[in-house]
Order: C-alpha cells, then structure tokens, then sequence
C-alpha cells in the first residue's frame, strides 16, 4: 500500500492548512531574529499551490511534488521559495519513477529534499536554520523503514525528530541566514525555518496516519 | 553585444541605485534591476528571471545581489535560463560598477564576473616597464567616477599598466582596485606601463588627468 497521487495532493492540502494556521506563529518568530515574513511568505505559496492542485490533480506523486515546487519558487519572495522550491523538487526528482510512494520511496523523497535545501542554502546542522529539523528527520525516517515501518510510520518519526531537532535550535547562534547578523542576540529564539519544517512534517504524518 | 547585469535586492529603490550608479559608466550595457517583491521587500523569482533574460544578448549575464536569500533566488533564476549567466559574489555597489565598467569595454563574462569581484591579477612589474608621476589635479582624485573612466580610456590598449599610490598598487583596468588606493585630489600617483603599448597607455593616461579626468 503506498501514496498515490491524489493521496499526496491530499498531504499538500493538509500542509497548507497547517500553513495557514501558523501563519502569524510563523512570521512573529521571523519577527524576533528574521524580517518577519516567513509565514506570510510560506502561506502565499501554499495559497497558490493550492489554486494550482485545484485545476487538475498530476498523475503522479512526483508530478504533484513538481507542481509545488514551481509554484513555491515563484510565489514566495524570501529564503522559503529557494529553499522548499528546491527541497520539493529534488523530492519530485527522487521519486520520478514511481506511480505509489511506499516507506522507502518517502525516505528518498526526504533525504533528496535535505540534500537539495543544503545543496541551495549552503547550512549545516547547528547553523539554526531548517537544517536543524530536516536533518534529524531524514536520520529518523530512515531508521524508521529499516526497521520495517510504513509510510505512516516513516512520516512519524520524520515528524517526531523533526520536532525535537526545531526545539534544539533554541539555544543555538545563527550562523546561516538573516539571524546570522544578529550574532549572539539570536540565541534563545526557536528558528522560524526549523519551525516550519516541522509543521510540515507533521501535517504529513497526521495525513499518513488517517 | 556586450556583457549584461542584473542587480538583484530585497529593495526595488536599491536595486533601480545600483542599476542607475552603474548604468551611469556604461552607456552601452544592459543593466537591469530586479528588486523587491509583492510590492514590499523580498526578492522575486520570477522578476529576476525576466530581468536575466532582458539583459541577455548572448555575451552572458552577470548578476549581483545584496543578501542571502537574493542571492538564492538569483541562482535558480540563472539555473531556470538559457545561456551563460554567473551569479557573483561580491560587494553590491563597487562591484557593479566595476563589472559595468569591464563589460563596457568589451569584456566577455568571465572578465565581467571577474571584475566585479574584484579579481584583477595583481601587478608584475616588469623589465621595459616606464613609469611617470601624475597629479590628481581633479577635486575628488581616483573616486569612482575617474578611476571607471581610467579603466575605460585604457580599453584595447596593449599594455599591463599600473597605478601606485604610497605602498599600495592597482591594476589601472580594476575599478576596485583604483578606489582601494583611496588617492585623493592633489596627491601624486606614479603609473607604470609595460608591453607593446606601453607608450600610447601612458600617454593617455597623462592626458585623461590632464583633462580632469572629463570631469
């Protein structure tokens, strides 16, 4: 039993509810170390993902993935388009040949969308982005199906080390990202970024475990 | 066909400055401005990506940008197009001007790109090099302005040359490198030339300070 595509719109759909809903959480914590748009920034993208998965739904899963991406880049001014744009379309490569996404193929989407997000932003973990949450989740997700999990399964511990890894950037000093100018003035804040990386990651697992 | 730019900013009115500052050295390049987003701060994709595609002539595009996610968003507007497109790192205002001023004078994209981040090679002075005293008799000496139309005057001229200023040196094609030397109105610089036209180099060289620099 795996994603088909018209499972993986609904996880989109899910994703942005949670987008919305956070939105003012989102852009309040941008607002303390960032400039305080990423949740208006991440809220139009998905918006417009929205609109877009609304004409017609893709194919395929990958083809889904490749909607969003396109649309993130350019609807969402600011590090989030680059960074989820390119995060979901290295997920959308990653999973190019597949008609259902089972627990390995959602591992593969994961880490190719890790790859992708330090590909473009250029961070590494304990730099106070979304690396923070991303990277610990993929780790997680891995483990997860080795041991035999399902998607479901997969998604939540993806979504559970996501979590721990987004409240781990607290204490940090950001090195990557406009909190890097605030130096030490940028510890003891949660990192917009890592935040919405878990947001997301549990809107999927939430999605998976229906 | 020249070289083109693209100044990339989270501020339209930055972005339009810079686009203005380097226009200003380089009437015959295509420099375009790609600031801002929804109206607001930020940087637009989509925008970045037309204003690459505007600025291509097919010589190439360099784009600058001023802050992180610019700079992210300049990347995959340059991954999205066809033909050469560098996306440099390197200061917004001085290496702009320093890249209009090399695509002006014909330089292809990697000498454009190289321009901007300010990567002249450093001087080597040699054997049959000549070297004469100029005085900076303009009010403001080698400031942005003069030292973009030092580098231009020297265009196609077959010469290595090089302007000194206490213990520091500058190629006299490197915009930056001429602003770094930080000499003034009334102080003395020695210029070396070495190479084929090497006379013709210095010639106009004492004739552009002579002038005022056309100021």
């Amino acid at each position: 039993m795996g994603c088909t595509a018209s499972d993986v719109v609904a996880a989109i759909k899910a994703v942005a509810d949670v987008v919305a809903e956070h939105k003012v959480e989102l852009t309040q914590l941008d607002r303390a170390i960032g400039d305080a748009d990423h949740g208006e920034n991440l809220n139009r993208g998905f918006t417009a993902v929205l609109a877009a998965l609304d004409g017609a739904t893709p194919e395929t899963p990958s083809a889904v993935l490749k909607t969003v991406a396109t649309t993130l880049i350019s609807k969402v001014g600011g590090a989030a388009g680059p960074l989820y744009g390119t995060a979901f379309l290295r997920a959308a490569t990653a999973t190019a040949k597949s008609d259902e996404l089972d627990a390995a193929a959602v591992v593969a989407a994961l880490t190719a969308a890790l790859e992708g997000v330090v590909a473009r932003g250029k961070a590494e973990p304990g730099d106070k982005t979304m690396v923070d949450a991303l990277e610990p989740a993929v780790r997680a997700s891995s483990a997860a199906a080795d041991d035999g999990g399902d998607v479901a399964a997969v998604l939540r511990a993806a979504a559970d080390a996501a979590a721990s890894g987004a409240e781990a950037t607290i204490p940090l000093v950001a090195r990557k990202g406009r909190a890097s100018y605030l130096g030490e003035r940028s510890a003891g804040h949660l990192d917009p970024g890592a935040r919405s990386s878990s947001l997301l990651l549990r809107a999927l697992a939430d999605v998976a475990a229906r | 066909m020249t070289v083109g730019l693209v100044i990339v900013s989270h501020s339209a009115k930055l972005a339009e400055g810079v686009a203005e500052l380097a226009g200003q050295m380089a009437p015959d390049v295509a420099v375009r401005a790609a600031g801002g987003a929804n109206g607001g701060l930020g940087t637009d994709f989509e925008a970045v990506t037309a204003a690459i595609e505007a600025a291509q002539s097919g010589a190439g595009v360099v784009v600058l940008f001023d802050l992180g996610s610019a700079q992210m968003v300049a990347d995959m507007a340059a991954e999205s197009v066809d033909g050469d497109v560098r996306v440099v790192d390197a200061p917004l205002v001085e290496g702009a001007v320093a890249a209009a001023v090399a695509a002006q004078g014909g330089g292809d994209v990697s000498a454009v790109a190289a321009a901007a981040e300010g990567g002249s090679p450093e001087p080597v002075a040699a054997e049959d090099t000549t070297t004469i005293e100029v005085v900076l008799t303009n009010e403001i000496g080698l400031h942005a302005r003069p030292a973009a139309t030092l580098a231009r005057e020297l265009t196609g001229v077959d010469a290595t040359v090089t302007v000194r200023f206490g213990a520091a040196s500058a190629d006299a094609r490197s915009v930056l490198g001429l602003l770094g030397l930080g000499a003034r109105g009334g102080d003395t610089v020695s210029v070396s030339a070495s190479g084929p036209a090497a006379q013709e180099a210095l010639d106009r060289v004492r004739a552009l300070a002579e002038r005022n620099f056309d100021e």
